[in-house]
């Protein structure tokens, strides 16, 4: 029977493990789709940008009840994981409670992981209570329908369950070793601290060995099985964010938030328009003629770059950027989280078509098809959303990169902008002004 | 008020052979915009006021590329950088000041990749280090202690994190300073960044400067204070909007160091 249920667990295990580096691999490939942009200066600067921002949540706490909520949860959840490490070799070995040659730090260990379990289960249902009774705007907006709504709730519930698995496995652990179970209890007295399960032991109450051993084991694999599915289930959700917020973090743009690109293909145009002694009707370098010409902006994903991508798979479309846009306060149709989630959609879309092998197909792209021109017009640059996002993404950066395609290779700006611009371009100035009264106000009173 | 202003060029300078300590670069709004020349004209009295020497590039000057860079026209921007760069550099000027954050942020930011490396400055700023120099000195007068909220231009502060200049101006003129609930890295756009001053907003249910208004006069102000021309205008729109113009002014904080010191 024990040797049953050991392969049993070793080979959910590697399925589970072979599903996730599958994922991992599908994951690092749709980013590679994206441009090359470097990001590897300045590396102490994002090291400690990433312990800050991903780590330390510096940003999460600008609001103080969710971002004090979420850290506990974050906590929570990453420590009891180290408990994940015992369960697992107990799985392996068939051994019970592995790590308890810690004696006193162990018990005090197991005793705190209850209470952060606790501490995690109200959270969650906080957590709950602001998204469906409360119903916090930017939990509402309509992007957020159908499978984000979802995806949302899902993971709550799931993190409810396994920590309640966790307590009852631990309540029907601990009633085992009060009745000196063989295989639970041992010389050495209890093992383990139960400040927390004690409390579900009248749950359990007047249950024979036989059965507690099946509340245990059961428990024990609901958890455990639980786990490996959340790993795997990632992939398909916001809740990535857990592992991504590092890399993401590590790559975030450092200069000022004012900075755009300049675009280094137009540099070489301009250049060569601006450069007296170049001849236009040149014969192109030996080698550039095959060369395609080069598209300025983006229309699709695999014009942006991996940045961006990255940026949209790390999303965890909580809307705080949304909901300090200007232009969604006053009823547009832009959302940058709208935004990051479509880049994310679209580029699943290529991946999905990558991995049967087939072209990208034409005809459906991330512009119109996912992402309205009257959303990128609307946006007034002034990268509220850069700054309210807690894990560093920047979704100006894709709205300006879309707007270049739209203007120079659409010439696709709103009419009035195109007023201006070539007021720019014939006086200096966006305003119909003769660029000879520059002065004028000098002169006037 | 009949006096004329003296407002050097960079060509005049040259031709004495001299070079300014400042350039002062005045943007197409405030060389064009009847608003914004007030502003061009006060930050230009004060500048006179505690002896500095500057310039202006005049009709040499052109737009710096920002509105058509955030419109997504690289190209048009590209062009007028290298043409700014090209007379900025023979004129080696090393540092400059505008009261324009957009000019602000494009030059100081979006320059130097393309040949531009200049020390740049806002206005508020450049203030600043006069006041703390001693070069200028400036106190409370016709301010002093009224209700006032500051709000942050986009381009100043998230884009390039200076908040406390302008405030320290405005403590400087001992106002009552009011934050807005929004202020500072949260402040709210005054709709007008992004090309968006040149068009028409898109379809929503209320204009940006006009909640942002209602944000400022929730602090119950006497004056708004600003520090770009186009918040200006999108402040000074908003607060007609909500009909009261007579009672609130919407300022920039150089002309309110000017009127203070009654220049
Ligand atoms: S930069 Fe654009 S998308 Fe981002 S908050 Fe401002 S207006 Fe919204
Ligand atoms: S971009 Fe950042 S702020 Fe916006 S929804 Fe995604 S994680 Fe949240």
């Amino acid at each position: 029977m024990q040797i049953i249920s050991q392969i049993a667990f070793l080979a959910a295990f590697i399925v589970a493990i072979s599903f996730f580096i599958r994922n991992v691999r599908r994951l690092y490939r749709n980013i590679k789709l994206g441009k090359a942009i470097d990001r590897t200066d300045r590396p102490k600067e994002r090291l400690s940008n990433m312990i800050r921002v991903a780590l330390g949540q510096s940003k999460m706490v600008k609001r103080p009840v969710a971002g004090i909520l979420h850290i506990l949860v974050y906590v929570g959840f990453i420590i009891i994981n180290i408990e994940m490490l015992e369960i697992v070799i107990d799985g392996i070995f068939g051994t019970h409670r592995v790590f308890s040659f810690l004696g006193g730090t162990y018990n005090f260990l197991i005793g705190a992981f209850e209470i952060l379990a606790l501490l995690v289960i109200v959270s969650i249902i906080t957590f709950w209570i602001r998204r469906n009774v409360v119903k916090i705007k930017r939990f509402w907006s309509s992007e957020m329908k159908g499978w984000p709504k979802n995806d949302a709730n899902y993971i709550l519930y799931f993190e409810v369950a396994l920590m309640t698995c966790f307590l009852l496995m631990n309540a029907a652990d601990y009633q085992l070793q009060l009745n000196g179970a063989e295989h639970y209890a041992s010389q050495e007295g209890i093992i383990g601290g139960f400040p927390v399960s004690q409390f579900l032991l009248p749950l359990i109450d007047g249950l024979g060995n036989s059965a507690l051993i099946v509340i245990e084991r059961t428990t024990w694999w609901l958890h455990i099985i639980g786990i490996l599915i959340f790993l795997n289930y990632l992939y398909y959700s916001k809740h990535l964010h857990i592992l991504l917020a590092f890399p993401n973090t590590y790559y975030a743009k450092l200069t000022p938030k004012g900075e755009l690109t300049n675009l280094e293909a137009v540099t070489n145009e301009v250049k060569l328009m601006m450069d007296p002694n170049a001849d236009p009707f040149a014969s192109p370098e030996a080698g550039a003629a095959d060369e395609e010409p080069e598209k300025f902006g983006a229309s699709d994903v695999t014009d942006l770059n991996w940045v961006q991508l990255l940026n949209a798979y790390t999303c965890t479309e909580c809307g705080r950027c949304t909901s300090e846009c200007p232009a969604n306060q006053t009823g547009k149709k832009l959302s940058p989280r709208k935004i990051m989630m479509d880049t994310r959609d679209r580029l699943e879309e290529v991946g999905e078509q990558l991995n049967k092998k087939q072209p990208i197909a034409e005809g459906k792209q991330l512009l119109d098809d996912y992402i309205t021109r009257e959303e990128l017009w609307a946006c007034t640059t002034c990268s509220a959303c850069v700054e309210a996002c807690p894990i560093g993404i920047d979704p100006l950066s894709i709205i300006i990169e879309m707007r270049r395609y739209l203007v120079m290779e659409e010439s696709a700006a709103p009419n009035e902008l195109n007023v201006s611009m070539s007021n720019i371009e014939n006086n200096g100035a966006p305003w119909p002004y003769n660029q000879m009264d520059r002065l004028n106000w000098a002169k006037e009173n | 008020m009949a006096e004329v202003l003296k407002v050097p060029t960079m060509a005049e300078y040259m031709v004495e052979g001299k070079q300014p300590e400042v350039l002062f670069w005045v943007g197409c709004a405030g060389s064009f915009d009847d608003r914004a020349k007030k502003i061009t004209k006060a930050f230009v009295k004060i500048l006179s006021k505690a002896n500095v020497e500057f310039a202006v590039l005049g009709t040499e000057e052109s737009c710096t590329g920002d509105p058509a860079k955030r419109s997504g026209n690289e190209f048009l921007f590209q062009m007028q950088a290298v043409t700014n760069i090209e007379v900025l550099n023979a004129y080696e000027v090393k540092k400059i000041v505008t009261a324009c954050p957009h000019c602000f942020n494009t030059i100081k930011n979006e320059y130097p990749g393309l040949g531009g490396n200049y020390e740049v400055v806002h206005h508020t700023q450049f203030l600043k280090d006069l006041l703390e120099e001693g070069r200028l000195r400036v106190e409370g007068g016709k301010f002093k202690g009224k209700r006032i909220t500051f709000h942050d231009p986009c381009y100043l502060g998230r884009a390039n994190n200076e908040y406390e200049a302008p405030r320290d101006l405005l403590r400087k003129l001992e106002v009552e300073l009011i934050e807005m609930r929004k202020c500072k890295s949260q402040g709210l756009c005054c709709g007008a960044g992004g090309g968006q001053m040149f068009k028409e907003p898109e379809k929503g249910n209320k204009d940006v400067n006009v909640l942002r208004t209602e944000q400022a006069l929730e602090t119950n102000p006497e004056l708004i204070a600003a520090g770009c021309p186009f918040c200006n205008t999108m402040m000074t729109d908003g607060v007609k909007s909500k009909e009261k113009e007579a009672e609130i002014e919407v300022k920039d904080v150089a002309e309110m160091i000017a009127e203070a010191e009654d220049l």
